[in-house]
């Protein structure tokens, strides 16, 4: 299957999805519309989730997001979790004085059954 | 038109910017973009920037989507009229302040308000554990956070969410918004 691969804009995060089992989105996600900007992530980790990789790692290094996308974000999570083949784990990245960010991090440990990881960094 | 009554009240309340108008896609990247750069030349420490930028996406885009959904009948011009909104973002010693306006229908005055009054109810940790029970309910509406917005606002300002109501007519009422974030 193909990677999927979108760069960042004002309102809309780096996508950078490998067949190879490394998935990431980082930068800001406060569009208006989440959903539309959302749905081909999930669709491809829908077709990812036919046959993956043994392991998948995934990288969230997000500088801002508004509620619009928590829910998309969670969505992602969702799909993941979802899949049975892979061990997916998840490296959930954050600026060393945003408590925000670590705190988002945790809601979405606390809600998905997956190995999240919090790891502080200076600068995103 | 003699301009210095309005830039002299503006100059007063310490504002950064101000809008009154239709709330597009474009205007908020463009005011997005102004407050960053704006706080970077005040030297605003991280966190500060975060903060205010964080509750200032909510409170532009609540007013964005409502104004989306709000069904105004009437002449276009009417139309126009109560699709625009105002806001203003100022900033003094203590704190930053974001105040929104917009008009509303009075049938639904009442939901807004006990909403608010709600989220203004619960302590830090109460709002930290209901944002985790709506956003994995996904009561989430197909185009804004849907109800999470308040909760994020009052979150992340760490600020009670000051409002008023002002009766228009029969048929319209007219909500200012008010959030503080204090600085440091």
């Amino acid at each position: 299957m193909k990677d999927l691969s979108l760069e960042g804009s004002a309102k809309t995060p780096t996508i950078d999805f490998k067949s190879e089992g490394e998935l990431l989105i980082k930068g800001r996600s406060i569009p208006e519309n989440s959903i539309e900007f959302y749905k081909p992530l999930i669709d491809w980790i829908s077709e990812y989730s036919d046959n993956p990789k043994g392991q998948t790692l995934v990288n969230i290094q997000l500088e801002y997001f508004n509620t619009s996308s928590s829910k998309c974000i969670l969505d992602v999570f969702k799909k993941l979790e979802s899949i049975s083949e892979s061990e997916v784990s998840i490296k959930w990245f954050y600026e060393e004085d945003d408590e925000d960010m670590l705190e988002a991090g945790e809601d979405y440990e606390a809600i998905i059954d997956l190995k999240f990881e919090m790891i502080e960094v200076e600068e995103l | 038109m003699d301009a210095f009554n309005l830039y002299s009240q503006m100059e007063r309340d310490d504002v950064l910017i101000a809008f009154k108008g239709s709330i597009t896609s474009e205007l908020l990247t463009s005011i997005l973009q102004i407050m960053e750069t704006k706080m970077e030349d005040l030297h605003e420490a991280p966190r500060t920037r975060k903060k205010v930028f964080n509750v200032l996406v909510e409170c532009l885009q609540n007013l964005y989507h409502h104004i989306d959904e709000f069904e105004v009948e009437g002449s276009a011009l009417e139309v126009s009229e109560k699709k625009s909104a105002i806001f203003s973002i100022s900033r003094n010693f203590e704190c930053y302040n974001i105040v929104t306006g917009n008009f509303v229908s009075t049938e639904n005055v009442e939901k807004l308000t006990n909403r608010i009054n709600m989220v203004n109810g619960l302590t830090r940790e109460e709002l930290k554990a209901y944002y985790k029970k709506i956003l994995n309910n996904g009561e989430i509406s197909e185009k804004g956070g849907g109800g999470l917005g308040f909760i994020d606002i009052a979150k992340k300002s760490g600020e009670k969410l000051e409002y008023s109501i002002r009766e228009i007519d029969e048929n319209y009422s007219f909500f200012t918004l008010t959030v503080k974030i204090a600085q440091n």
